[in-house]
């Protein structure tokens, strides 16, 4: 007995539950909500529910890894996903009128995937060097780094990633102390230039921008999507209208209901007091991954861990913002809640590296 | 704890070497701006949040009675109307392919409890065969719940009636119109029209990468060969939208507006089916492929690969003893043998090297060598025979393609550089796509040293065998060894011939009919390739060519014609006996050799020009110059077979000789 109680508390002594719980009540959440969005099939229950013990196992592996392993790893991750895009760029597969997949072999790799994480753990790396030395100059070269992804990345062309890659990027300087004059000024430039860059989307792009301006654009495509999702959130009303009897799901109105807008589907059936708990289990969730950010023993910890946080926050808003009709309909699913297992995946190793970083946490301060 | 400490200490001291130096500068201040930038991010994330619960709020609770509502209306289904797919007819108008609108029974499974006990039911209405149960079982599988399924196609008006009294007791059950192909020249042409079936995922990941998925909302069919592939987004046309206000079932009531589909383009092929028909008749029941070419334009007047299939099988979703008979079959029948059969040419290269040889300057048309029936390389004992033996004697160019002597070309290649040789004749269009406007086009093989090295890389080979011997170079002397060749590159390059060295990329679609807009685009017809030529010497070639259909090996299938034609006969050792002497019936019928002909007519002026290949038929002069006569024939004067082409094309039953 004293032999399994030993060995049970080795295999969590780095497991922080406070993190873990509120990322566990959220995919059941989203287990739960699958089941009727998947028309109750059980293959893509089991399917999912494999992903995820496959990617809490991940979860455990990186949070037994210090911090300073991953360290190491920043500079040879960073360089061979740079090198992965460029090969894409060069001789990458063009699926859906994007160059984004690497062909190896029998599989297709989409090397802006690993970007989501090399990046940040890049970043954070190069400012633990020089910590209490950081100069402006170290800003442009940090600002280089995440310059060079982001321009690969919008040329394939995917700017919905480029986007979200280039705000973990900002996220890292914006925490090491980037000046707030460059920040202001940044956001003046980008409003600036806004009416310039329209010149530069491709069509399908100023079509989606279009789309969400005048959501009847598009009847067959991304407009109805928008439309048929806040039918869905709307006319769930405060208690929903009950597991599995969403009229919007169930009738084949709502498009992607598995995946990108699967929220539309808990909305629906749960109402506002499902959304609220769902907001609230994120909270506690964001709210947690800042504490350890803040506890974080070194600038490595901290810069890396603030990003993933932030990270987690901006999929999750942009999401549920997109669902509702707040922002036009980008490809970003909800994190822990959406069908796919790689993003599961990802999202359960950020979640082990806070959890390593919780563990590697200085006790000094109170 | 204590552990920890102790554990988080010693990283310290051992960890990263510029940790400590900094810790002393003023950790404490760094550590406060980072919280006070991290706080204000917290603020931000609560705000959003808020901000997240406000747009709830408003959806859910304030315009919860518009979004109700909407949600109630929401029987207004956005229903994709198919458009009508393009008609293929050939160059004179004649129906290829076509759809046509007919009832299907359809069930949408997920609305409905007890399916078995339902089909049974609808099994007194209407006739249902076990087939048609057997298939609409593996639409079940492959399907969403939500999407409705035919169970029968092509329903009778009677079956349509009895079933429309009797609908109220079938919820879920409906009848639909929808669009299916037909093929009514059936196996004719088949290589050419191909087929469309139902979209797979392949099929949905194309339609992707052409940013079409919404176009092909509703569409249950897509080319999957021939024109009805390679055209796909020509023939397919537009989707229309129709609004639809269903009822609680889910059944459509009425219409509300409506954005009508616009109908695929129309295609005018360059093939005529007569001549197509005369061509595919002249083969009997042998295995083999023909192009025909019109040389000043590169229209494709005839493309056959024998044998063929019935398109129309496929059109329903092929049955799986169909399928297996033709998937499994000895003859082949699904290969598309013009553009993906590879078959050594043979003598028919020895036009083309004698041309290289003249414009080289290594021989004269003149010039003659002695043809004791074999030839050796100097100091090997190996005899390279000669077809006929004892030999051709004294022989010059002229009778070196007329009677076909081997031992001429072993000489010519002796004295010839095998990468010279494959540079002359790559300008032909040898050992590569010809580009015709079908896909699945080989590229054959036109053998050379880096070919050879190529070919033979690897751990697999040893270095003897990467090398360029002299035998190969002899045995590519008469168009056997590693020579490869596509029946569609030897018609192009024979039609390249007869233009005088202007070469046009072999086309089967000769326009384009926008429905619309009633706007006609024609393929565009510019010479893709031109080899400057002597004229002098190409005027040595096509009379050495006539010269063959006078006088030579193909005289007596050409006899009594009434033009004069032009061509070479051909023929491909498909079993290598290795010094024996050949004879056909010692070998078993799938060794045999393959018989070519190529040619062209009329021989001063040519309109057509043909290639054609008959799988183990023998001897080229003796199987395959009469199919080129029959063709000439036809084209040039109207002559006809009786029987071999009928007037009217009817569906199913295919051709009859």
């Amino acid at each position: 007995m004293a032999l399994v109680q030993r060995l049970w508390e080795s295999l969590t002594r780095r497991i922080d539950s406070m993190l873990f719980g509120p990322a566990l009540a959220i995919v059941g959440i989203g287990l739960v909500t699958l089941f009727s969005a998947a028309d109750q099939s059980v293959a893509r229950e089991t399917s999912q529910a494999l992903s995820l013990s496959f990617a809490i196992a991940l979860m455990w592996m990186f949070a037994n890894i210090a911090p300073q392993t991953l360290a190491r790893a920043a500079v040879p991750l960073y360089t061979v996903a740079v090198a992965m895009l460029i090969g894409v760029a060069m001789f990458g597969v063009v699926v859906n009128g994007s160059r984004r997949w690497l062909p190896l072999g029998v599989a297709r790799f989409q090397p802006s995937e690993l970007m989501k994480i090399a990046l940040p753990l890049m970043l954070a790396w190069y400012f633990q060097k020089f910590e209490g030395r950081i100069r402006w100059r170290d800003f442009v070269f940090a600002a280089i780094l995440i310059v060079v992804p982001v321009y690969l990345i919008k040329r394939q062309p995917d700017l919905g990633t480029a986007l979200l890659i280039g705000a973990s990027g900002f996220y890292v300087l914006y925490l090491a102390g980037l000046s707030w004059k460059v920040i202001v000024g940044l956001f003046a430039v980008g409003a600036a230039v806004g009416p310039m860059v329209w010149s530069h989307l491709h069509d399908y792009q100023r079509e989606r921008i279009l789309t969400f301006l005048d959501p009847s654009r598009d009847p067959l495509g991304a407009g109805y999507h928008s439309t048929q999702a806040s039918i869905a959130l709307g006319s769930g009303g405060i208690v929903g209208k009950g597991w599995l009897n969403g009229t919007q799901t169930h009738l084949d109105f709502l498009p992607e209901r598995h995946t990108d807008f699967i929220f539309a589907v808990f909305g629906e059936e749960f109402g506002l007091i499902g959304n609220t708990v769902l907001l609230v289990l994120y909270m506690l969730l964001i709210g947690r991954a800042m504490m350890i950010t803040a506890n974080a023993s070194t600038l490595f910890s901290r810069l890396l861990a603030g990003a993933i946080t932030l990270m987690f926050f901006t999929y999750a808003f942009v999401n549920m913002a997109m669902v509702s009709g707040i922002l036009p309909v980008v490809g970003v699913p909800l994190p822990l809640v959406s069908y796919g297992g790689t993003a599961l995946i990802s999202l359960f190793i950020g979640l082990g590296i806070l959890m390593s970083v919780q563990a590697h946490r200085k006790l000094v301060m109170t | 704890m204590s552990r920890r400490l102790l554990f988080a200490s010693r990283r310290r001291g051992s960890g990263a070497g510029g940790l400590g130096a900094s810790e002393l500068r003023n950790p404490e201040r760094d550590v406060y701006h980072f919280r006070r930038r991290l706080s204000l991010v917290a603020v931000l994330v609560f705000a959003a949040f808020c901000g997240l619960f406000a747009r709830f709020f408003y959806l859910q609770v304030i315009q919860r009675a518009h979004f109700e509502t909407l949600a109630e209306t929401n029987r207004i289904a956005i229903v994709p109307i198919v458009p009508n797919r393009g008609v293929i007819t050939d160059r004179n108008g004649i129906v290829l392919a076509q759809s046509y609108s007919a009832y299907t029974l359809e069930i949408t499974p997920s609305r409905i409890r007890n399916l078995d006990e339902t089909i049974d039911q609808l099994a007194n209405i209407v006739e249902i065969q076990p087939r048609d149960r057997k298939r609409f079982r593996k639409l079940l599988e492959e399907s969403k719940d939500f999407e409705s399924l035919p169970l029968r196609t092509r329903l009778t008006d009677e079956e349509v009636a009895r079933f429309a009294v009797n609908r109220y007791r079938f919820p879920g059950v409906d009848i639909k119109a929808r669009l299916f192909r037909q093929y009514p020249f059936g196996e004719i042409a088949s290589h050419v029209v191909g087929y469309i079936g139902r979209i797979n995922d392949k099929d949905n990941e194309r339609i992707a990468d052409w940013d079409e998925t919404a176009n092909y909302k509703g569409s249950d069919y897509i080319g999957k060969v021939g024109i009805e592939l390679s055209y796909e987004r020509e023939l397919h046309g537009t989707t229309g939208v129709e609004d639809v206000e269903v009822d609680a079932g889910g059944r459509a009531v009425r219409t509300l507006r409506r954005t009508p589909p616009v109908s695929g383009n129309n295609l005018t092929l360059s093939l005529d089916i007569k001549l197509q028909q005369v061509a595919e008749a002249a083969f009997g029941d042998r295995r083999g492929a023909l192009v025909a070419i019109d040389p000043t334009s590169g229209d494709v007047l005839a493309f056959v690969s024998k044998p063929g299939f019935d398109p129309n099988l496929f059109v329903d979703g092929i049955d799986s003893a169909n399928w297996q008979e033709l998937n499994d079959s000895p003859d082949k029948p699904l290969l598309n043998r013009p553009l993906r059969g590879a078959y050594p040419p043979g003598s028919t290269i020895k036009p083309f090297l004698a041309l290289a040889a003249l414009t080289s300057g290594r021989r004269t048309a003149a010039q003659t060598i002695y043809d004791p029936g074999f030839f050796q390389i100097p100091g090997q004992a190996h005899r390279f025979r000669d077809d006929k033996p004892g030999g051709h004697g004294t022989v010059d160019m002229y009778k070196s393609i007329v009677q076909s002597c081997d031992t001429y070309y072993y000489m010519l290649a002796n004295d010839t550089d095998i990468d010279d040789t494959a540079r002359f004749l790559g300008r032909f269009g040898f050992g590569q796509k010809t580009g015709i406007d079908i896909e699945g086009e080989l590229t054959g093989v036109l053998p050379s040293r880096e070919w050879k090295r190529q070919r033979f890389a690897g751990k697999n080979y040893r270095d003897e065998n990467r090398k360029w011997y002299l035998g190969d170079s002899i045995s590519a002397g008469i168009g056997q060894g590693y020579n490869a060749f596509t029946p569609i590159q030897l018609a192009h390059a024979i039609a390249m011939i007869a233009n005088d060295g202007v070469g046009f990329t072999p086309h089967l679609v000769k326009s384009v009919l926008n429905v619309k807009t009633g706007e006609v685009r024609e393929i565009a017809r510019e010479p893709a390739s031109h080899i400057a030529l002597r004229p002098e010497y190409l005027a040595t070639i096509k009379h050495a060519l006539a010269g063959v259909a006078k006088e030579g090996t193909s005289a007596a299938a050409f006899k009594d014609a009434k033009y004069v034609s032009a061509g070479k006969t051909g023929t491909a050792q498909v079993y290598s006996l290795k010094g024996e002497k050949y004879s056909e019936r010692n070998v078993d019928e799938r060794l045999r050799d393959h018989a070519w002909y190529m040619g062209y007519a009329p021989a001063d002026h040519p309109t057509i020009a043909v290639a054609v290949l008959v799988e183990n038929g023998g001897f080229g002069a003796a199987a395959a110059a009469p199919i080129v006569r029959k063709v000439f024939d036809h084209y040039l004067l109207g002559e006809t077979e009786p029987g071999a082409a009928k007037d009217v094309p009817d569906a199913g039953d295919d051709e009859s000789d």
